[in-house]
């Protein structure tokens, strides 16, 4: 089995102005094991993944850390600042993140609402121009509003990553115009994060002409999270270069594909 | 628990929100080394002053009241 690394003709996938070989990305949350986390990205061929920053457990063996298991100089770590729901908690989270010591990249979340884990859009625009400031290469998650998408362009982000639907719903891209619209506007890289539960919805994505997709629950919780993982790496393939290709005109009438000639009387 | 059942040779201060123990004196490099934490795994927080060098840890002293977080990288999304 071989895949080309680009489709035909692509451009190298760059954000900030360091390329990155893969425009999956995905997270590290809510796998079985380490083991079946670990086989899963690199079924995915992700470069990039996602760590959250939490207390260490003083009272348990310290095994549970994520830089017991994954390989720094294998992967980019790229450090969330989930759960986090003010600008200043989320300035604090990044900044503990960079102190780690791997990068100044953040992927930036300002969650506004605990039910739908949708952001907010003032506390999300207030941090991202505090640590674009501070040097921070913020990449923000946010809604598929328009609007917000250029006003975090406006405030320093390096991406951003509107939603095809909610944080671990699986429920795919609902609103693929809206993407679109995103992806047309913004100048920046756009990586469409969180809500893509198969392959199908993947592959979606990436035809609205989008830069990547994040992902981890679509992956971390199908029932055979390996196989998921290159389900969705074949998808991004298969949704990028189908995009690039440009799909045929829709017609609301149907069109012979065999000739009209040589029939039989 | 009542501050006199404290000893004079120990600190109490407030570890990744739990009251803690320790002798006084003691050092961040202390603190990890108590909790078998490699400081190359973890960043730590000092009265909400990230500590950004590793090689301070042994001269950064802990003072009664004091808050420490101790972070580290987990599986997330």
């Amino acid at each position: 089995m071989t895949t080309a690394a680009l489709p035909m003709n692509d451009v190298p996938f760059e954000i900030a102005g360091r390329e990155f070989r893969s425009r999956l990305m995905v997270g590290t949350g809510k796998y079985r094991s380490n083991e079946e986390m670990l086989a899963a990205i690199e079924a995915s061929g992700a470069e990039v993944v996602t760590v959250a920053v939490r207390r260490v457990d003083l009272n348990r063996a310290n095994d549970e850390g994520m830089l017991h298991h994954l390989d720094p100089e294998q992967y980019f770590l790229l450090a969330n600042t989930a759960g986090c729901y003010s600008a200043d908690e989320a300035v604090r989270y990044a900044r503990l993140a960079r102190a780690a010591g791997f990068n100044e990249w953040i992927k930036l979340e300002v969650i506004g609402d605990e039910e739908t884990l949708l952001p907010d859009v003032a506390g999300l625009l207030e941090a991202t121009k505090l640590l674009a400031d501070e040097g921070f290469k913020v990449m923000a998650y946010t809604n598929d509003d328009l609007i917000t998408a250029l006003r975090l362009e406006e405030a320093g982000a390096v991406a951003v990553m509107p939603l095809a639907s909610p944080i671990g719903s699986g429920l795919g891209l609902l609103n693929p115009h809206a993407i679109r619209t995103i992806k047309r506007r913004l100048s920046v890289p756009v990586i469409v994060d969180a809500g893509v539960g198969c392959a199908t919805d993947a592959c979606a994505a990436m035809e609205q002409g989008v830069d990547g997709i994040l992902m981890n629950t679509g992956i971390a919780a199908a029932s055979n999270p390996v196989r998921m993982a290159r389900a969705m790496k074949l998808a991004v393939e298969a949704g990028r270069a189908s995009f690039l290709s440009g799909r045929m005109p829709r017609r609301e009438t149907a069109m012979p594909s065999s000739p009209l000639e040589g029939m039989l009387d | 628990m009542s501050q006199q059942s404290v000893a004079d040779d120990t600190v109490s201060l407030t570890v990744n929100g739990e009251e803690r123990e320790l002798p006084a004196g003691s050092s961040v490099a202390d603190l990890l080394r108590a909790h078998q934490l490699d400081p190359r795994m973890v960043v730590v927080e000092h009265n909400r002053e990230i500590l950004r060098d590793r090689d301070s840890y042994p001269r950064v002293t802990l003072r009664g009241g004091d808050v420490v977080e101790i972070v580290h990288f987990v599986g997330g999304g």
